[in-house]
């Protein structure tokens, strides 16, 4: 094939949506001309990892999420420190800040979310102040923040935590406030929250919950409670909106995410769109969501990719699931939680399954949490639950609880 | 592909496979040594329910859901065996999260083990089927 046949694939984004919508797309067709926009200047890395990099857990080169010669084995181009503006559905274009246009056959649109910055009086005069997404907002975290260093945190929500965590050990001091009276409170419970709150608490993460900032003046942060909280250092972690200008400006169908079908296909040819920026059905309880996590964002870039290039991948069983882990207590959750409940507890452990119509429908574990992908599993295939022994199931997640023939298929046989 | 496959019936339930296991990852030379009054960390584990037992370890499925999710892009799949590079793996067990078979599990130094067919250790091929007194494992094309 001549280059002018190649096919011409362009991807918005380069994080892990983007990886996976390269490596569908290389499934597939593995002589078309892949070009990456790439807003960070960095290979894709392991965005969940940058608060372990504060904590010391992994390091620049470890946490790479593909091996240094990805790009070049993959046959992409990478253009790092470039924007994509506009895109120009007759003409097949799109348009980057620097005006050049590039054309395309088949696009990806995996721009991700970004930080959302609420408009709080006096922001402007807190001299250091961070979001807590990228490599870079975390590089210049970490310049900024001295052993004695008061932290403010707005934001108990998982990037917000996770923040805390890595900076523990590190800074003099650590306060997380949020309006909501709980931490984690789009994926725990009141109980479950109190359980990870208290872990936290132990190692020194001090909590103002159902309260946060009115005003900035300087380094003092005015409460709604009408207290003062002074510190050196601001991080805002209060919530992400997915990244939806480019297609809402095309004329695209956005509702919060973009949204797509089983294939990541947008409503406008040739677009496909994967990853935090869009919206999928979450079949565990049937509504449109974002689903803002790593395992979702490859598995809808693969789809994407497989589709571009003419392959036949399907990504229909999206469910939000999250593994989360504070100084050492594990706790992981699945679904959703609208159903009848099972619950099993002991001191520090606390196991809730919920169970609508024969289906597991969504569960929320702590402190123990072995072998939960079983469950996941049944949530994500919607398995009806008279067809396995649920009894023991529920009890201890084992395959033993399966029935003779889908042991026979599964350890007996390729899968 | 070689894989380990279980023969249910045969199964007794006498856990050699798991010490095996855990002698073949454990880098020492000396079986009392390595396990003698140790917790061990076995990568197959024997499930029971009522008079059934049958030992349970990486699928190494053509399509893994545990590399597709992993957020350190610490598993991949090489020529076949689905592999964890420990060295990047944080322990944020996201991978024990989507394993519908629950073949994944925190090691002893925190960071995630799994089957890795043996053909990391010095062992070669996997000890707990050369172990197994009543073929109830097998490691074999099918
Ligand atoms: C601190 C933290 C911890 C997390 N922990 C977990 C976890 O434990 N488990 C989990 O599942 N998920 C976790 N997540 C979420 C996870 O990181 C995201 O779901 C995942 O990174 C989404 O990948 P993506 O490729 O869709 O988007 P992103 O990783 O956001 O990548 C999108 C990229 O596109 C770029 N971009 C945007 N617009 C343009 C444009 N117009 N032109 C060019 N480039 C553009 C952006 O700069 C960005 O680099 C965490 C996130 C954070 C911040």
């Amino acid at each position: 094939m001549t280059e002018q046949n190649l096919k011409q694939y362009v991807i918005i984004g380069n994080g892990v949506a983007a990886a996976g919508s390269i490596e569908g797309i290389r499934s597939a067709d593995t002589t078309g001309q892949i070009t990456v926009i790439s807003q960070e200047v960095h290979p894709v890395y392991c965005r969940p990892l940058i608060s372990y990099y504060l904590e010391g857990k992994t390091d620049l080169q470890r946490m790479q999420y593909r091996s240094a010669d990805f790009y070049d084995k993959m046959g992409c181009q990478v253009l790092y420190g470039r924007i994509a503006t506009k895109l120009d559905t007759a003409a097949q274009t799109v348009t980057l800040d620097d005006g050049t246009t590039l054309p395309y056959d088949e696009l990806c649109i995996a721009a991700g979310s970004a930080p959302f910055v609420p408009p709080i009086n006096g922001l402007d005069t807190v001299p250091d102040k961070f979001t807590f997404m990228t490599l870079d907002d975390t590089l210049a975290l970490e310049q900024t923040i001295r052993p004695d260093s008061r932290v403010l945190i707005i934001g108990a929500g998982l990037i917000g935590l996770k923040c805390a965590e890595g900076l523990q050990g590190r800074v003099g001091s650590i306060t997380v406030c949020d309006l909501s009276d709980r931490v984690l409170s789009s994926i725990l419970d009141a109980e479950c929250a109190a359980l990870m709150q208290q872990r936290l608490e132990a190692n020194g993460i001090h909590f103002m919950l159902g309260d946060t900032v009115q005003s900035f003046a300087g380094h003092t942060a005015n409460m709604q409670s009408g207290c003062t909280v002074d510190f050196d250092v601001l991080v805002l972690a209060v919530g992400v909106r997915p990244n939806t200008s480019l297609l809402q400006n095309a004329a695209g169908a956005v509702e919060r995410g973009i949204l797509v079908d089983e294939h990541m296909a947008t409503v406008l040819p040739h677009i496909y769109a994967a990853g935090d920026c869009t919206q999928v059905e979450d079949v565990s309880c049937g509504t449109k969501r974002v689903l803002a996590i790593m395992p979702n964002a490859y598995m809808q870039g693969y789809c994407a990719g497989s589709r571009m290039a003419g392959g036949s991948a399907v990504f229909d069983n999206a469910i939000p699931m999250n593994s989360i882990g504070f100084f050492g207590l594990h706790a992981m959750t699945a679904g959703s939680y609208d159903g009848e409940m099972y619950e099993e507890r002991t001191a520090d452990t606390l196991k809730r399954l919920f169970i609508r119509d024969n289906r597991l429908v969504g569960y929320i574990l702590v402190g123990a949490v072995d072998r939960a992908g079983i469950y996941t599993a049944l949530i994500r295939n919607q398995t009806p639950l008279d067809t396995l022994d649920f009894d023991l199931l529920k009890k201890i997640p084992t395959p033993a609880a399966f029935t003779p023939a889908d042991r026979r298929k599964i350890f007996g046989g390729e899968i | 592909m070689k894989r380990v496959y279980v023969n249910e019936k045969w199964c007794i339930g006498c856990h050699l496979c798991e010490y095996n296991c855990a002698f073949a990852n454990s880098g020492q030379a000396d079986m009392v040594k390595a396990l003698k009054g140790r917790d061990i960390f076995p990568r197959i584990r024997v499930e029971e329910s009522g008079n059934i037992n049958f030992a349970v370890s990486c699928r190494h499925c053509t399509d893994p859901i545990c590399a597709k999710s992993c957020i350190s892009g610490a598993i991949s799949v090489k020529d076949g065996a689905v592999c964890i590079d420990r060295d990047k793996c944080v322990g944020c067990l996201t991978c024990v999260l989507v394993c519908p078979y629950g073949a994944l599990s925190q090691g002893e130094h925190g960071a995630v083990q799994k089957c890795e067919l043996c053909l990391q250790n010095t062992c070669g091929e996997p000890a707990c089927v050369k172990g197994c007194p009543n073929r109830a494992i097998v490691y074999e094309e099918r």
